[in-house]
């Protein structure tokens, strides 16, 4: 198709100028009110030209068989028939700092203000496999999330929380199917088994790679880990997402909205392709992948990202999969709005920012959403900040009457046309993606690594030559000081979490301990399913520590390619 | 032949947030500036060890975790235990005025927060080097360092 | 080192010095098209020399920009658990835009190294521009890192990739096409005339620390024939080959240095512009002053 051929050629030209261009001594000031201001950028965050009017010959012929019906394929207008009006969308904040008796605190207070989902943030040394009392994790336990060493810390985490009643999603990757053995083994202590748990655990493990880059293991064993999951859970725990197969954090390390989808979806086919190959039929676990977006400024690209997604994954599940139940081709999503957004000078205009793409998540059909609180750049929101974030979300839900329609944008020429174009466009990395052979050879090849630091470049020198405007950073402001919060992470908490994991490796019972972590490392050299060994040894009061290191001597620790 | 300016980056502690410290190295580039990149997770020693080896006129690094207040002052210490205490160590990230300023008392270069473009950072390290450059520039040879840190030896 | 990579007058006695002082460190390329996992290789054959208890350096060699005259020198990132042993140096270099100048600083950063108690030094170069044969000149032994994907290419593998190696590694080996790259090495080495030294052929999948004893036995081995003294002519023909190079190098540079050369050099261009002379007749004019000047000035 000349589309799709002329946006491939495209994108590559483009980067190359920008990135080269020698930065001249005198630098070109930024534009500022008074200075002259550089040409405005006619085009979406992704570079998508955009034109003062749309006319009905800017939609392609067929706009119905693509459109579809809401709850029908290829869901484009959205999931189910009468979305918001049935259900809203779930409001689920992320929390988590300090202890587990603090955030557990953060929790019932969420959960008295009308939250109906738990969202658990966790501290740097958890995310990469640490104990509090590893020498990696000096100075920054429970600074950006809570400290889980053991079963310990996850059962006061929950503790007077009824977890068959809540639902709780956990953002975790490198190490999560032991918080996730960990979230089962507390629910058992409640008398509660796995089938009656609902919620997520993010464990994506391909965006790591690409963007967040909290890893322990190479790709492929962190791969089979994350199948291990989708696998297990397919079987005992059919309320459970097990992966949240995430745009997000791709986003937030510099991707465009169309690398953010056609990355994320190529993760989701690495997935799906590897649960087939072990056997699984797609049906047995499609059904509970979910996804996870990040939510922009570009008010209406974002919108069309949201439904270009949708009909994108429906296509890949119906026609290459072969996926038969209807559920199956739904890609259900959580969003979150954009961290990378917000600025530090100025704060309060960040309420505005969050208003803004709240309303481009709801009008994109998402499933459940966090908005981000004011302060959030420059350090863990407070109170106030995280009430403000979620009376952000229930204005829209029951202020604007904007959830009484669903998709009420669709049939715009402009955004059909949109919503057409990020398709083509996300479609072209797909396939470029499979011709290198899929995405775990494209990462190891650094080559999403690449295009994300292109356009995290590119983006930059907009803003420093004035094109892309920052209110209150490069325009309408910014010369003000601005006064970084310190949310102190009082240092006793890092003394007591060291006491406590090391009081558990104490007084668990050491043989039942060896035994499992025994079981652990042979089941490693197998390719057998690794849960339930996990959950063995989690229950044997292993701390994550510990297991992580089995892994890092069972599979390697993985170096990066420095991409540039 | 003309000296170049030679730059570690690195992102120390746990964070894996690299966009900032890969687009001030790629503007590093486009400077003129030769990049060393040591990537993430590294640690102090790894830091000043690849300072010493790479022989740079200055360290970056990135720091977005709050750590800051640890891990500068250790990098510090360790740069003057090497030798290397009147390079200049500088960074960026998530960093109060205050910690900024508490910083610098100890010995530690200008810091720079959130929407700092490239060009500043770029021509800070110019200038913090740059005196000594052209004294020495002629000579070809490694200058004497001045700037905020005076630990005292000159070359 | 920076002394030396900034041409610095004290630069030479430091290498005079130097030299000799210890026994010159054996001098490993590594080199081969990019994404061929070169940096993983280094770093998992420094681990192993390590683990024999040998004193390793290594010099990582990227390109600069020719446009801005910046490089990001990445090479580092692969070789974190090293950069906390004492007893390995790693120095990464840009190739700063210089043609064969590059082969005379690497070959000068390695004498340092030596000098530094290096038992082993690896040089790793990026693969692009003449930078692979320049590192060939100045390491005894080099390795030719190819992979499955780079397979196709043998034929348009740049002239003189295939010539430098002393010693072919096939990286990412489990990957498909590996058995046929193998093949397709072997058969252009078939085609060569008979030679003392049969380049062997190593697999490896470095992300998996596979292969990699086997390419340091193939190192060893190529270290051993080195030291024959059957050999000496191939390495006399090295030394000679750096000799030349440096000299040229030195005499190139204090030309351009003199005054007034650049200008002429100017005049010329606009002249051949013009028509009013062709670039054969300008460069030969631009040598006889250039010579010129050299036998009648000292240095």
């Amino acid at each position: 198709m000349a589309n799709a051929a002329r946006t491939e050629t495209r994108t590559e030209p483009r980067k190359r100028e920008t990135s080269r261009a020698p930065a001249p001594d005198s630098a070109a000031p930024s534009g500022t009110e008074n200075g002259a201001t550089p040409p405005p950028l006619f085009e979406t965050l992704s570079g998508i030209p955009v034109k003062p009017v749309y006319l009905p010959e800017d939609v392609k012929p067929g706009l119905d068989e693509r459109l579809g019906e809401p709850g029908k394929f290829p869901f484009t207008r959205g999931l189910h028939p009468e979305m918001y009006r049935k259900r809203l969308w779930t409001m689920r904040q992320f929390a988590g700092f300090g202890s587990a008796e603090h955030t557990n605190q953060r929790f019932h207070y969420l959960l008295a203000q009308g939250m109906t989902g738990l969202s658990t943030a966790f501290d740097m040394p958890t995310l990469m496999g640490y104990d509090a009392d590893h020498a990696m994790s000096f100075g920054e336990v429970g600074r950006e999330g809570v400290a889980i060493s053991s079963l310990e810390d996850m059962e006061i985490l929950f503790r007077g929380i009824p977890l068959d009643q809540v639902t709780t999603s956990m953002t975790i990757n490198a190490p999560a199917v032991v918080l996730l053995a960990m979230y089962v083994a507390v629910a058992e202590k409640q008398g509660i088994p796995p089938e009656k748990l609902g919620g997520t655990v993010q464990a994506d493990m391909l965006k790591e790679f690409i963007a967040q880059k909290e890893w322990i293991c190479p790709p492929r064993p962190s791969v089979k880990i994350c199948v291990d999951m989708i696998e297990w859970c397919a079987k005992h725990m059919p309320k459970w997402n097990s992966i949240s197969i995430s745009g997000y954090h791709i986003r937030e390390a510099g991707a465009t909205a169309v690398q953010e989808l056609a990355f994320t979806i190529a993760d989701g086919i690495g997935y799906v392709e590897e649960c087939v190959k072990r056997g699984m039929d797609v049906d047995e676990f499609a059904p509970r992948l979910s996804f996870f977006w990040d939510v922009h400024n570009d008010f209406f690209e974002e919108i069309a990202k949201f439904r270009a997604g949708r009909r994108i994954w429906a296509k890949l599940m119906r026609d290459r999969f072969g996926a038969k139940n209807p559920r199956s081709w739904q890609l259900r999503t959580h969003a979150q709005t954009a961290g990378v957004s917000l600025t530090a000078q100025q704060p309060l205009n960040n309420v505005a920012r969050v208003a803004i793409q709240a309303l481009a998540a709801v009008l994109g059909g998402t499933q459940s959403l966090h908005t981000n609180s004011m302060d959030e750049t420059l350090a863990l929101p407070t109170e106030e900040a995280a009430t403000v974030a979620l009376r952000t979300q229930q204005i829209i839900a029951y202020e604007t009457g904007v959830p009484n329609v669903v998709d009420p944008f669709a049939g715009s020429y402009f955004l059909e046309s949109l919503t057409d174009r990020v398709e083509e466009e996300a479609m072209a990395y797909i396939r470029r993606i499979d011709e290198m052979g899929g995405i775990i050879h494209a990462v190891e090849r650094g080559y999403p690594q690449k295009e994300i630091a292109d356009s995290a470049y590119r983006f930059q020198m907009q803003v420093e030559e004035g094109r892309r405007v920052i209110v209150g950073v490069n325009r309408f402001g910014g010369e003000e000081e601005i006064s970084i919060p310190v949310l102190k992470i009082d240092p006793e908490i890092e003394r007591r979490q060291i006491e406590r994991v090391r009081a558990v490796r104490q007084r668990r019972d050491a043989a039942r301990w060896e035994q499992a972590m025994k079981d652990l490392r042979d089941a490693c050299r197998t390719d057998k399913n690794l849960v339930p060994y996990v959950l063995d040894a989690v229950r044997a009061y292993a701390t994550l520590g510990e297991i992580s290191d089995l892994f890092r001597e069972a599979f390697g620790v993985y170096r990066e390619p420095a991409v540039f | 032949m003309a000296r170049k300016i030679r730059v570690l980056v690195a992102k120390a502690g746990l964070d894996g947030h690299d966009r900032g410290a890969k687009v001030v190295a790629s503007a590093m580039r486009d400077a003129g500036f030769e990049v060393i990149y040591t990537g993430l997770h590294q640690t102090p020693e790894m830091i000043v060890q690849a300072a010493v080896q790479e022989d740079v006129d200055a360290v970056a690094l990135s720091i977005l975790s709050g750590a800051h207040m640890t891990l500068f002052p250790r990098v510090l210490e360790l740069m003057r235990a090497a030798g290397i205490g009147d390079v200049l160590l500088t960074g960026g990230g998530i960093i109060p005025k205050e910690d900024m300023a508490a910083l610098r008392r100890m010995g530690v270069g200008d810091l720079f927060g959130p929407g700092t473009t490239t060009t500043a950072i770029i021509d800070y390290i110019r200038g913090a080097t740059r005196g000594d450059t052209a004294a020495a520039g002629a000579a070809g040879q490694k200058p004497a360092r001045s700037g905020p840190a005076k630990a005292g030896s000159a070359r | 080192m920076s002394l030396v990579e900034n041409g610095a007058p004290e630069a030479e006695a430091l290498l005079e010095r130097v030299y000799g002082a210890r026994p010159a460190a054996p001098r490993v390329g590594i080199t081969g098209p990019p994404g061929a996992g070169k940096s993983t290789l280094v770093a998992e054959l420094a681990l192993l020399l390590r683990r024999l208890g040998k004193r390793v350096g290594v010099v990582a060699v990227d390109p600069t920009s020719p446009y801005t005259g910046g490089a990001i020198l990445g090479d580092r990132v692969r070789m974190s658990e090293l950069s906390t042993d004492p007893e390995v140096f790693i120095r990464s270099m840009a190739t700063r835009g210089s043609l064969g100048g590059l082969a005379s600083r690497t070959e000068e950063l390695a004498e340092l190294l030596s000098g530094w108690g290096s038992d082993i030094t690896l040089i790793e170069t990026v693969g692009v521009g003449q930078s692979e044969l320049d590192v060939a000149q100045a390491a005894d032994t080099t390795l030719v890192v190819l992979t499955p994907e780079s397979g196709d290419a043998i034929q348009s593998l740049k002239a003189g990739l295939m010539e430098i190696a002393d010693v072919f590694v096939v990286n990412k080996s489990d990957h498909a096409g590996a058995d046929q790259l193998v093949a397709a090495i072997r058969s252009a080495l078939a085609l060569r005339a008979p030679a003392p030294w049969r380049p062997p052929v190593v697999r490896t999948v470095a992300t998996e620390r596979r292969g990699i004893e086997e390419l340091h036995e193939a190192i060893e081995a190529h270290r051993a024939h080195l030291a024959d003294p059957k050999a000496q002519g191939g390495r006399r023909e090295k030394i000679r080959a750096r000799l030349k190079n440096a000299i040229r190098e030195r005499i190139l540079e204090a030309a351009w240095e003199r005054q007034g050369l650049a200008a002429l050099l100017d005049r010329a261009a606009d002249q051949v512009l013009g028509g009013a002379v062709s670039p054969y007749r300008a460069a030969r004019d631009l040598i006889e002053r250039i010579t010129d000047h050299g036998e009648r000035s000292p240095n």
